[in-house]
């Protein structure tokens, strides 16, 4: 085992924007990168920049829970204290849940008790990232659209949102992830 | 004197012994008194007879038989263990540093021994009963970073240490298997200077707390944890008015028995306090009970408290005499701005990450530049941040020259200025070029080797250095062990640095204390060289389970006079 590689291998599910690389100065991906830091905007030709064939190779697979180890350095105490606040927190008033997009470099949180339907999330969930999700059909899944909403649930499995009732999926759901719809492809199949 | 009529300058006048052992019993700077032993046989035996105190930064440097023997007349030790990294969980449990073959020495050596400073080491249980039990001077114990014993540790110390001043229990993994140690300190024990009990989960007996408050009439310290309510703190301050540092524990809940205005008055009374800290769930309506006390505060540890700029600023305006401060990222850019405006006599300041995986929050270089600019008497900065710029470290460079520690951590790793998209070499070319006085910098973001070289060109006085996830080549560390002569820590994790760079400083490994590489290119052969080379050096590789065996994934160098350890576990190989 190459011990030395895996801070790199475990940043293979990022964008290929953040990726480190030494490129020209005025190249797209870098005017790119400058304009979702400064104004939390991003085009919708970044969307489409990466094709699905390119993502295939990483195959599905949740985003990035775990850090490197030991990495940024904050000492464990410290650490616990400010999960068990969080965890704390989370069982009080307000739900929020992270939310990730493919391609896109920041996570977001959304509270789910501001919505009461599947169809005001998406809504948010468009809002907030600017793409379209389009329509569930329990038997199509969002086929038909370029992007398709998954979530974690309690027992940590990954599920296309939309599936259980809005109630049954408020109490499970532990967070979000926007994925490409060619790589939802699997999770809608019953 | 015997000598009055030699004009030798060289010649030390001969004073009588009595004169100079009375002399040297007066001198505590440790610098101080390693000069005195080098200038002749006499002040080096005067000087050890008569030292008090002993620091010993590395526990496996010396041994405690070779302590003992130098030092007779020891009644406080401070004694650090484990390296830094440790903190960070990159050594395995039981590495090492057990107190207990030091206390045994000790009992014999040192069996007056007043105060015991513990940093990372392992002390169990046992251990803490054998001190209780052994040492009927034993007046301090203060322990940080530490793992391995719980509360029923403490409850020995609380038993049978009939003069303790000071309980100190700072950021351990302790365990606490809850039951009522603090209950056992007896009736008749009065002289607790320092309680810090903070780190502890569990409730403890707030009818025993208050007792022991109420008759400790020198207690200047009180650190409660997160189980003690307002309303309690508020009856435990009116009992001692006379606190210096207050830890406040969840500052949270409702007071139940009294107003804000009965708060606010019993911390009006406390003219003396200086430290606050705590604040692990602060009710936002109770902190303006804490502005009678702003004023003269000069540390505020909000390090744990989830604050918004508003909230910090609201603080802060009425805190300007503040020269320390610890803050939550969630105080934002804005917050610091605050920081900048209201805070003008600070010289440290430390921003913790509340959430390092989300990239929204936190701070960036627009809050560091506008606390640069306002606290113009900065030498201490800790900064955990998403995003940096060159020109900003730049303009804190210029706007703070006097950093002694300059510690930023760009929390991703390799992450270039965000603005450039270039490596962040100038920033820490700019910092050490800067900050002549600069003696521990830790560098994070993209670097390239030219960092390295200008902080082996630039950073004359330089005694600690972290690295992580950076540098070219070989030449990096190299530029690093060659150019600083000072250095005395060197931690490294994650870089492309090779057997050449480790080999590179042969003369520099000697005088310094210890040298950490883990995840970079060492190889046994290399290690094995380092360790052929120099005797005086223990070169230590701690073996993965899996791994190729001719790689030397984690590398732990460091002087010693003890000679290799003979507590090492199987998975640390001596070379």
């Amino acid at each position: 085992m190459d011990q030395k590689r895996i801070p790199l291998n475990l940043f293979d599910n990022f964008d290929l924007a953040t990726e480190l690389r030494l490129g020209l100065p005025g190249s797209d991906d870098q005017t790119e990168k400058k304009t979702s830091l400064s104004g939390n905007k991003r085009s919708s030709s970044e969307m489409e920049s990466t094709t699905c064939s390119e993502e295939n190779e990483s195959r599905f697979s949740p985003p990035m829970k775990e850090q490197v180890v030991g990495w940024p350095p904050v000492r464990s105490y410290r650490k616990n204290i400010l999960q068990v606040k969080k965890n704390d927190s989370e069982s009080g008033s307000g739900m929020y849940v992270k939310v990730s997009m493919d391609g896109a470099p920041y996570l977001r949180k959304v509270d789910l008790k501001v919505y009461t339907s599947y169809e005001e999330l998406m809504k948010g969930l468009q809002a907030m990232f600017k793409c379209n999700i389009g329509l569930y059909s329990e038997k199509e899944g969002y086929n038909g659209s370029m992007h398709a909403p998954t979530y974690e649930d309690k027992d940590g499995d990954w599920m296309l949102v939309g599936d259980v009732p809005w109630e049954m999926f408020i109490s499970s759901c532990k967070r979000l992830r926007i994925m490409k719809s060619c790589e939802a492809r699997g999770l809608g199949d019953s | 004197m015997t000598d009055s009529g030699s004009t030798d300058p060289t010649r030390i006048p001969s004073l009588p012994e009595v004169f100079l052992k009375r002399t040297f019993s007066l001198i505590n700077s440790t610098s101080d008194r390693n000069s005195l032993s080098l200038v002749c046989k006499d002040w080096y035996n005067y000087e050890r007879l008569t030292r008090r105190h002993v620091s010993i930064r590395n526990c496996y440097a010396v041994s405690p038989e070779i302590v003992a023997a130098r030092f007779p007349a020891i009644r406080s030790v401070s004694l650090k263990g484990k390296p830094r990294f440790s903190d960070f969980n990159l050594v395995p449990e039981e590495w090492g540093a057990d107190v207990q073959p030091w206390l045994s020495v000790f009992v014999t050596a040192y069996p007056l021994l007043e105060e015991l400073r513990l940093k990372r080491m392992s002390v169990c249980d046992d251990s803490l009963e054998f001190l209780a039990m052994n040492f009927d001077a034993f007046k301090a114990l203060s322990m940080l970073s530490c793992d391995g014993f719980s509360t029923i540790g403490l409850e020995a110390i609380a038993t049978h240490c009939k003069n303790l001043t000071e309980l100190d229990i700072q950021e351990n993994g302790v365990a606490d298997v809850g039951g009522d140690w603090l209950g056992f300190f007896p009736e008749n024990l009065t002289s607790l200077e320092v309680l810090n009990f903070a780190n502890l989960g569990n409730e403890v007996s707030f009818d025993v707390l208050e007792s022991l408050v109420s008759r400790s009439k020198s207690l200047r310290v009180l650190k409660v944890n997160q189980k003690v309510s307002l309303d309690q703190l508020r009856k435990l301050l009116v009992l001692a008015p006379q606190l210096t540092e207050l830890g406040t524990g969840t500052f949270s809940g409702d007071l139940v028995s009294s107003s804000v205005n009965e708060l606010e008055s019993a911390f009006s009374k406390c003219g003396n306090l200086q430290t606050l800290s705590g604040f692990w769930d602060p009710s936002l309506l109770y902190i303006p009970a804490l502005y009678p006390v702003c004023g003269g505060l000069t540390f505020l540890n909000l390090s744990y408290s989830v604050l918004g700029a508003d909230e910090l600023e609201q603080i802060l305006t009425h805190c300007k005499r503040l020269t320390r401060l610890w803050v939550l990222d969630t105080v934002g850019d804005k917050g610091l701005e605050a920081v900048g405006s209201h805070c003008p006599l600070l010289e440290e300041l430390r921003v913790y990450p509340d959430d390092p995986l989300d990239q929204q929050s936190g701070v960036s270089e627009s809050g560091l530049v506008a606390v640069s600019n306002g606290c113009p008497k900065l030498h201490y900065i800790l900064y955990f941040c998403q995003r940096m710029t060159n020109a900003a470290v730049v303009t804190v460079a210029q706007n703070c020259p006097d950093f002694t520690h300059f510690r930023l951590c760009i929390m991703k790793p390799h992450e270039p200025d965000y603005l450039t998209n270039e490596p962040m070499d100038e920033a820490f070319g700019a910092i050490v070029k800067t900050c002549v006085n600069l003696q521990r910098l830790s560098v994070s973001g993209l670097l390239t080797d030219l960092a390295f070289e200008y902080i082996g060109k630039y950073a004359k006085n330089l005694e600690t250095l972290s690295v992580a996830f950076a540098g070219n080549s070989d030449a990096g560390m190299e530029y690093v062990m060659r150019g600083c002569p000072k250095l005395k820590r060197l931690e490294i994790r994650d870089c492309p640095f090779g057997d050449s760079a480790l080999l590179s400083g042969l003369s520099q490994c000697e005088s310094m204390r210890s040298l950490w590489m883990s995840a970079c290119n060492l190889t046994m052969n290399g290690c094995k060289k380092l360790a052929q080379e120099k005797a005086m050096l223990n070169v230590e590789v701690i073996k993965d389970e899996d791994g190729d065996d001719s790689l030397a994934n984690k590398v732990y160098v460091y002087r010693t006079v003890a000679g290799p350890r003979k507590d090492a576990p199987p998975f640390v190989v001596t070379l």
